[in-house]
Formats: C-alpha cells, structure tokens, sequence
C-alpha cells in the first residue's frame, strides 16, 4: 500500500464511521478521535492490525463486529483492481482451490477468490464488466462439489486413519464457508469500486441479526437468532429482577401511614408502604405458528421457555387454524430448538379441513376449550400477524379471553403501515387489546422488558 | 510500556500468555492511548489472565476489585475507619473539637479500597475489576470518575487525582448489558474461542508433555464441538483440562474408549454429552 495523505485517510475513517452509523452502531466523535489515533498509533503497514485497532476503538459489543468487517473491507480494500494476468479458466480454478482447501491457507484461498470473481463473476456487457456477482461465480465455481476430493487428498496425505478424522467432512465444509465469505467480500469490493464505496456498504452488508425482520430472515439468520435467546433471556432476566425489585419497595399506603401518624399527633413520621403479594404472574401464549409467520413464533416461544423461571407458570398454545397446547413439547424442545418448529406441526392438532391460518376458529376454540387456563393473574399474549385469509375474525372470543385476563397484548411482526391492508384484521383487534409491532429481536426485546408482568 | 505490536505479543508470550493478533492489539492500542480496556467472551478463554499477564510484563502491582451484586462504594473506593476515629476521639479528651475534627478525617483514618489504591502512589499497577457485570448499575456510575478521569473525591479531602495512571482492564461475561457511558470510555475487546493454530500452541505450552500429534487432535475435536449447537460449549480452560486429563490416562492417540470415558471434562450436561457421542460416532454411551 502507497502512503496515502493524512487527508484521505482521515476521509476514509470518517466514511467508515458513516457507514457504521447508518446500520445502527451508535459511534460517537470522541471514538472517530480515538480510532484516528490509533491510526497514527499503528500505521497503516498491516491492514489486519488496522482492523482490530479500529474495531477496538469504535465498536462497543459483541454483535457490531459482523457489520463491522464486510464495512471495512470495503473502506481498506486489500488492493484496488482484479488480479494481474490472464483470467484462469474454471478446471484450473477447482483444481487450484481443491488444493488450498486441503491445506485451509486462508491467503491462498482469498488469492483464488479474487480470480474467481474475476474470472467467472462477471456480468454485463462493457469492456471489464457491469457488475460482479458473488452468486455467479459460486454458481461456475461450485465449491461445494469438491468435499469428496478434498477429503481424499487429505487422507492420502496423512499417515493412519485417526479418530479426529471423522470430523474431517464437517472441517472441509467449514472451510468450503469460508471460501464463500471471501468471494461474498471480493464481489462487494469489486463492485463498489465502480458504483461508489458508501452506496454498497450501505446496501450490500447484512445488518446484525437482532435488527432483521422476522418476515424476511433466511435460515441462517433465524439459525443465529437462536443463538441469541439464551443470552437475550438472561438479559432480560436481569431487567425484570430490577423492575421487581423496584417494585417491591413500593408506593406509599396512605391509609395506613395516616393511621400510623396518629401516635406521632398527626405527623406522619414514619411512611408505610403497601405491601405487595409476592405472586408471580402466570403467562399465556397464543401463537400462530403458520408459515408465514413462524419464524416469529418459534424465537418467541423459546425466548419465553428461557424465561420460565420468571413466572408461576408458562401456557403455550399454537394454533394455524385450529389450537392446541405445546407446553410439554417446549420443554423437551428446549434441547433441539432447530427441530421445534417441525415438531409442533408434526404431533399438535393445529389444522382443520384445510391448511392456512384462521384466527376466528383458533380464537374460539381456546375462549370454549381452554378458558381455565386464563384467570385474573394472568397474561395473555397473541403472536401473529392477524391475517384471517378472509374469514371472520371472532372479535366476542378475543373480548372474552381479554375480559378474563389480567392484561392482554398481540405482538404483530408486520409493519405497522401494512395494518389493515388485504386480509389483516389487525386493526379490528387492536381496537380490543394492545397491539404492537414487533419486527426485530431487538424489538421484542424492549417490548418484553416493557410488557412482561412482574 | 509497549514499543510495537510485536513487542506486546513477545512479552505476553514471556509470561506464558499466548496472545491472538486482536489481543495484543488492543492491549497495544490501551497503554498508548491511556484508555481502559473492557473485555467481554465467554467464560474460560483468559480474560482475568490477560490482567494477570499484563501486570507482569510491566512488573505492576494486580489491584483486583471483584464485582459481585450488592459491591457499593465502601466497597470499590474508600470507607472511614469508624472504630479508629472513635478511638482517636476518645484518646484526645481535652482538645477542641476543631482539632479532633480536621485529624479524624484524614488520611491515616480512611481505609483505602481497590479503586482508590489504583489511583494513589506512584509505582506503576494494574486494575483489574472483574465480572463487571454482576455490579448493580449504580456501580457503574461510580467507575465513571475514575475511568475516564482517574480521579476520586473524598468530600473531606477534595479530589485524588492519579499521578500515574493505572492500566485497567474490566472483564464482563455479558450477563448484563453495560451501561454505554461506560462502553464509551472504554476499548472494547471480545476474545473469543482461538483459532486451531494458537489453541494448539497453548495446549502445547499449558501440557507440555502431551504428544503433538494428540494436542492436534484435541484441538480438532473440541473445534467440532463448539461448532456444535450444545447448551455449554468448551473453552480454552476446558481444552487444557481435557489434554491433562489424556496425559494422566497414558493416551496416546484417541479412540472411542478415551474420549467416552473423559467426556465429562470437556461436557457439563448430560444432553451435550449424549449429542457430541452421537456426533462423534461413539458407541451409546
């Protein structure tokens, strides 16, 4: 790398800030300072150190950091341009790639994905190309294919079968991942060079998994939003122990501080708190676990799972369009949360004559089959997006359930501006008990902090 | 303190810290910049030690506060020494009390604690204030002072400020989410799970009897593990339990026999261990 002028390196810091702030991580001028020093402090000779110098400087937690590393590669490319010489042809390019794999040389491989974006992920119709595509090349490419050969390689090469070679087919499928992340990185570089760093920073790079729509996260993410509900649920276990103990210290009983202050003459010398029943709230879920919204429900109810120690105790119900009880499954579920979903639909009774969601009937049948789950200590809460496919939405039963319960809330994952839109009685409902959207973990979060009774 | 990058990770290694690039980084980034270091990751992969390593590469004194609910400020910072103030009272029975009052608050009558210590004298330390986490939220105003200033005020004896600053580490297990005032001042470092090449070096450096190719293997079978979903995935300090373990059993490679019996020290529920067996091919266990 040239030595660039202090000048343009601070204008790239400051454009890397922007482009970190606008997916949320919330930086301010005195950390940009901090990071310009530890520019100065590090040099700009090895890229890798400049990175955790900057993470170090700019981010504050765990999470930021997979924004943070597709941002950077974009504002400290590892070079500018395609690799030098010919363009390799494809055979070339798996014969070359099979061998990095079998050694895992995280140089040697970014070096091939450089040459595959060039080579294979070009698109368009100009000299050079209009654009590059990660999903191309990977299509030409087809690195996954070459697990067996890898794995071949590698036995040939060491001495006697050994017991950590089982794990060899896991090892070579990792590493194939990573190849993808490096050809993922390279096509975004490539492609801001042309279009403009701050555009694709801003578009190209996934945003962190707690900030990504339930209605609209892939396998991976809802894989790693799983993840997360161990930590969120003791987060918020913390949270609600405060709120608690706040509340156990209470609000002053007037009557009885009155009553006290007659033997002081009517100075109310010692203040008397009420003295609040150390019951712990019972929770209800009424969860909508059709496909459109399931990935929704499945995080909720383990989130809620995780938190069950908070709580007298935990109902779950699911329903598409008919409903029934999956507490116990949950329990068991808390082991293999990835086949909860499957499991729910596999051995609950949840759908009638046909297959899509009718709040009207699930609605009714938990107000006629399971009224004696919902008492004055409890609380109800229904997830779904309120979409009836046209039916009617038996607002009497929702009434009833509310009527019953202590509080009632509907957590709804689709945006507030789609309400009522099409077939969703949302509003209708919301007349009846508090709806609020929930489209992000980061927002079930606040909203479970906020909502849960303590 | 440091010259380099490369100096930090030499002298952590002196000590028998092996430090990953973004460690000695960080480390390298907190003494120039004077700014404390706040390190999150999982339980067991070195945070305390690091505060442990860095003290004796710059042969500082370890001031550890350990933070647990209920730690307050005469807990972090100073306390009067009531019974001695008492006493000092009691002994000068015919002086004014003007007299007693400006002796009985002052410095031979506070009772310094791990904030304060770090702050006072001159001799180089480290603070280490652990699991910041567990400290009630009203803790973290107090470290505000002293972190981003290294100044505490006594109300009778005015601001201490520090003559030498203290290079300070906290450590959090991310229990609870800090406050982002106290995020702000500082340098953030997660020290994950280390990659199978320095995860290999220290099990070499922490077991030094164990065979290379075995340390190999370890390594590879506690990366499958964690690549797995499991409740409690192992740590470093799991890992190297797990290499004496096999040194002790007179293991020379792994087999079926080796690792069922000695699952128990990588795995702490029995679901784990009866997904890794499944995974790892054993036999019911």
């Amino acid at each position: 790398m040239t030595a660039p002028s202090a000048g343009a390196v601070s204008d790239r810091l400051t454009g890397l800030v922007a482009a970190l702030r606008a997916h949320g991580v919330r930086i301010g001028t005195g950390e940009t300072v901090d990071a310009a020093q530890a520019v100065a402090a590090l040099g700009l000779a090895d890229r890798e150190l400049l990175r955790e110098g900057l993470a170090a400087t700019l981010l504050h937690g765990t999470g930021q950091r997979q924004v943070f590393d597709p941002v950077f590669d974009l504002y400290f490319p590892r070079g500018v341009g395609g690799p030098d010489g010919e363009s390799a042809d494809r055979e070339d390019l798996r014969e070359r790639l099979a061998s990095a794999l079998a050694s895992g040389d995280q140089a040697l491989m970014a070096g091939l994905a450089a040459e595959a974006v060039d080579g294979l992920g070009g698109y368009g119709a100009s000299p050079g190309s209009d654009g590059w595509s990660s999903y191309q090349t990977l299509d030409r490419l087809r690195p996954q294919t070459l697990l067996a050969r890898v794995r071949d390689d590698i036995r040939a090469r060491s001495g006697g079968p050994e017991f950590a070679d089982r794990l060899l087919d896991d090892e070579i499928r990792r590493r194939i991942e990573v190849f993808r992340g490096l050809v993922a990185a390279e096509a975004r570089r490539r492609v801001a060079e042309r279009r403009g760093r701050d555009e694709i920073a801003r578009r190209a790079v996934a945003p962190t998994a707690d900030r990504v729509d339930f209605l609209f996260a892939g396998k991976a993410q809802l894989a790693e939003l799983r993840r997360t509900v161990q930590p969120l649920a003791r987060k918020l276990a913390t949270r609600l122990a405060a709120r608690r103990r706040r509340a156990a210290r209470g609000s002053i009983d007037l009557r009885r501080t009155l009553r006290g202050s007659l033997s002081t003459g009517g100075v109310p010398m010692r203040p008397v708190l009420r003295r609040r029943r150390p019951a712990r709230p019972e929770l209800v879920l009424l969860c909508d676990v059709s496909g459109s919204v399931s990935g929704f429900s499945d995080f909720t109810m383990l989130l809620v799972q995780a938190l069950h120690d908070q709580f007298s105790k935990v109902r779950v119900f699911a329903f598409v369009n008919r409903i029934d009880e999956v507490t116990g499954l949950l329990v068991h579920g808390a082991a293999d949360p990835e086949g909860l979903g499957a499991r729910i639909r596999a051995e609950a009774t949840l759908t009638g004559w046909h297959g899509s969601s009718d709040y009207g009937v699930a609605l009714g049948e938990f107000a006629e089959r399971h009224e004696n789950a919902v008492g004055p200590r409890t609380t109800v809460f229904v997830l779904g997006d309120a979409r009836t496919n046209m039916s009617d939405p038996n607002l009497p039963a929702l009434r009833h359930i509310a009527e019953r319960a202590r509080r009632t809330y509907w957590l709804n994952p689709e945006q507030r501006s789609q309400w009522g839109t099409g077939d969703s009685a949302a509003p209708a409902y919301a007349g009846l008990v508090d709806m609020h959207e929930c489209r992000t973990a980061r927002q079930l979060g606040t909203l479970v902090t906020r909502l849960l009774p303590v | 303190m440091f010259t380099s990058v490369d100096d930090v990770s030499a002298r952590l290694a002196a000590t028998g810290y092996l430090a990953s690039p973004a460690v000695a980084t960080t480390v390298f980034l907190a003494d120039r910049l004077g700014k404390p270091l706040l390190v999150e990751g999982p339980a067991g992969v070195g945070k305390t030690e690091l505060a442990k390593a860095v003290a004796e590469v710059a042969g500082a004194r370890l001031v550890r506060l350990q933070c647990y609910e209920g730690v307050d400020e005469s807990r972090a910072l100073y306390e009067w020494n009531h019974a001695k103030q008492l006493l000092r009272i009691s002994a000068g029975r015919d002086e004014t009390w003007d007299e007693t009052r400006t002796d009985i608050f002052s410095e031979e009558f506070l009772l310094t604690r791990p904030l304060l210590t770090a702050i006072r004298g001159d001799d180089p330390k480290v603070l280490l204030i652990d699991e910041t986490d567990k400290a009630d939220i009203e803790v973290e105003g107090l470290l505000l002072e002293v972190l981003s200033d290294f100044q505490v005020t006594v109300p009778e004896l005015g601001t201490i400020t520090a003559t030498r600053r203290p290079f300070v580490v906290l450590t959090s297990n991310a229990s609870r989410e800090l406050s982002e005032a106290l995020r702000r001042r500082c340098l953030f470092l997660h020290i994950g799970f280390p990659d199978e090449e320095l995860e290999r070096r220290i099990v070499r450096l922490k077991v030094p009897g164990l065979d290379a190719a075995l340390a190999e293997s370890v390594v590879r079978v506690v990366g499958a593990l964690r690549a797995m979903d499991l409740r409690k995935v192992p740590s470093v300090a799991e890992t190297i339990d797990w290499a004496h373990t096999l040194l002790a059993l007179g293991a020379d490679t792994l087999d079926e026999t080796v690792v069922r019996d000695s699952m128990g020290v990588l795995l702490k529920h029995q679901d784990d261990v009866l997904k890794a067996a499944a995974k790892l091919d054993l036999d019911a266990v």
